[in-house]
């Protein structure tokens, strides 16, 4: 949102600042000053400042969120096994405690950050911006933040990323879409993790978790992936690769 | 739990607000709120007197107007009421919909009270 141009108005809202509006009315000796702006003004700020940061570099950061445990590690862990001779890719992790994230991305040679929140449910745009800091962005392609496992708190904040991946394991049930509609909604992308599980979990349906995805007005695919097995991996390199291909079409035309 | 965080944020903004404007205090802070802004405004009023304590707004009251949901359907060309986790066309069903209000997390207004001069 811009906080600029006057495009935070709505039809929901314009009517609070119309004369005669809730916004209008003060009592004596107070000022009212309309600021329209968004309450996260300052973090997407720094967040449009990691964004030009990391197209200066050439970079595609792509924000990865889901619960704790839906297997964002062990997705990453088999996306580089994969891509690591094709693409350079780099990995922020974010979690509450611990550099084990870290070191598990570090064993498979390649550059990661570990980002400790202390009690804190969500990465911010200045935590990543520190981050960034700390990683050589020229010999980079791709930059995964692995976000703290959560589905609610991560949704709001803007990192700067280009794209943000949900995943959705087996064992959460399908109608987690239903249940956190503000995450699903931000997803450019959903993956049904541990698809492989959907042998024993069989009242986990995909289809109806695709319906709770389009509920939400959301186009975005919807693939399912087992690391386990190897199902549906290629689907999300191939998609991996068309929004890289995307961005570089999209910097050479300017 | 981010509504702390959130209200920590927003009195970042009343802060440089109050030095830009010569403010000794701020009375009222005015806040739009949509159902899919990820933000419960309860908890937000919870956090409120915490994050704002020792500050320039402590003691300021917030007022939260709750935004509707609304979604524009592009097929059948009609606006309508959504919920949450249904925002397909009430009229004719599509999916396809685009919000028209109901993601807002905006700081609309305050009422201050300027320093003496």
């Amino acid at each position: 949102m811009c906080d600029s141009c006057g495009c935070n108005l709505t039809q929901g809202n314009r009517h609070l600042l119309q004369p005669g509006g809730r916004l209008e009315k003060t009592e004596q000796g107070r000022e009212a000053v309309s600021v329209l702006k968004n309450l996260l003004h300052e973090n997407d700020h720094e967040a449009a400042h990691n964004r030009e940061h990391l197209d200066r570099h050439g970079v595609l950061a792509v924000n990865l969120m889901s619960s704790p445990g839906a297997g964002k590690t062990r997705l990453l862990e088999a996306t580089i096994d994969a891509l690591g001779g094709e693409l350079r890719i780099a990995v922020i992790e974010g979690d509450l405690e611990t550099e084990n994230d870290a070191r598990r991305i570090r064993d498979h040679g390649i550059e990661a950050v570990q980002i400790t929140t202390g009690s804190a449910c969500h990465l911010d745009a200045h935590m990543v911006h520190q981050a960034l800091h700390r990683l050589d962005l020229d010999p980079v392609d791709l930059l995964f933040i692995e976000n703290v496992g959560n589905l609610v708190c991560p949704a709001s904040f803007d990192l700067g990323q280009h794209r943000n991946v949900v995943l959705l394991s087996v064992p959460e049930g399908d109608d987690k879409p239903a249940k956190y509609p503000v995450m699903f909604r931000a997803a450019d992308l959903v993956l049904l993790s541990k698809t492989d599980l959907l042998a024993v979990l069989d009242d986990f349906r995909p289809a109806r978790a695709r319906q709770h995805v389009r509920a939400l007005a959301s186009s975005a695919p919807v693939l399912d992936v087992s690391v386990k097995t190897g199902g549906g991996i290629d689907a999300w390199l191939d998609w991996l690769r068309g929004q890289l291909d995307a961005r570089q079409r999209s910097r050479r035309t300017g | 739990m981010h509504e702390l965080s959130i209200c920590q944020a927003l009195v970042g903004q009343l802060k440089a607000l109050a030095r830009e404007r010569r403010a000794s205090r701020i009375c009222l802070v005015r806040l739009g709120i949509g159902p899919l802004s990820g933000v419960e405004p309860q908890l937000l009023e919870q956090a409120w007197p915490v994050a704002s304590a020792g500050t320039v707004a402590e003691g300021a009251g917030l007022v939260l107007e709750r935004l509707p949901l609304r979604v524009h359907c592009p097929s059948c060309g009609r606006d309508s009421d959504a919920s949450t986790n249904r925002l397909s066309c009430r009229h004719c069903g599509d999916w396809r919909t685009r919000l028209v209000s109901g993601d807002e997390l905006l700081l609309d207004s305050v009422e201050l009270i300027r320093e003496a001069v």
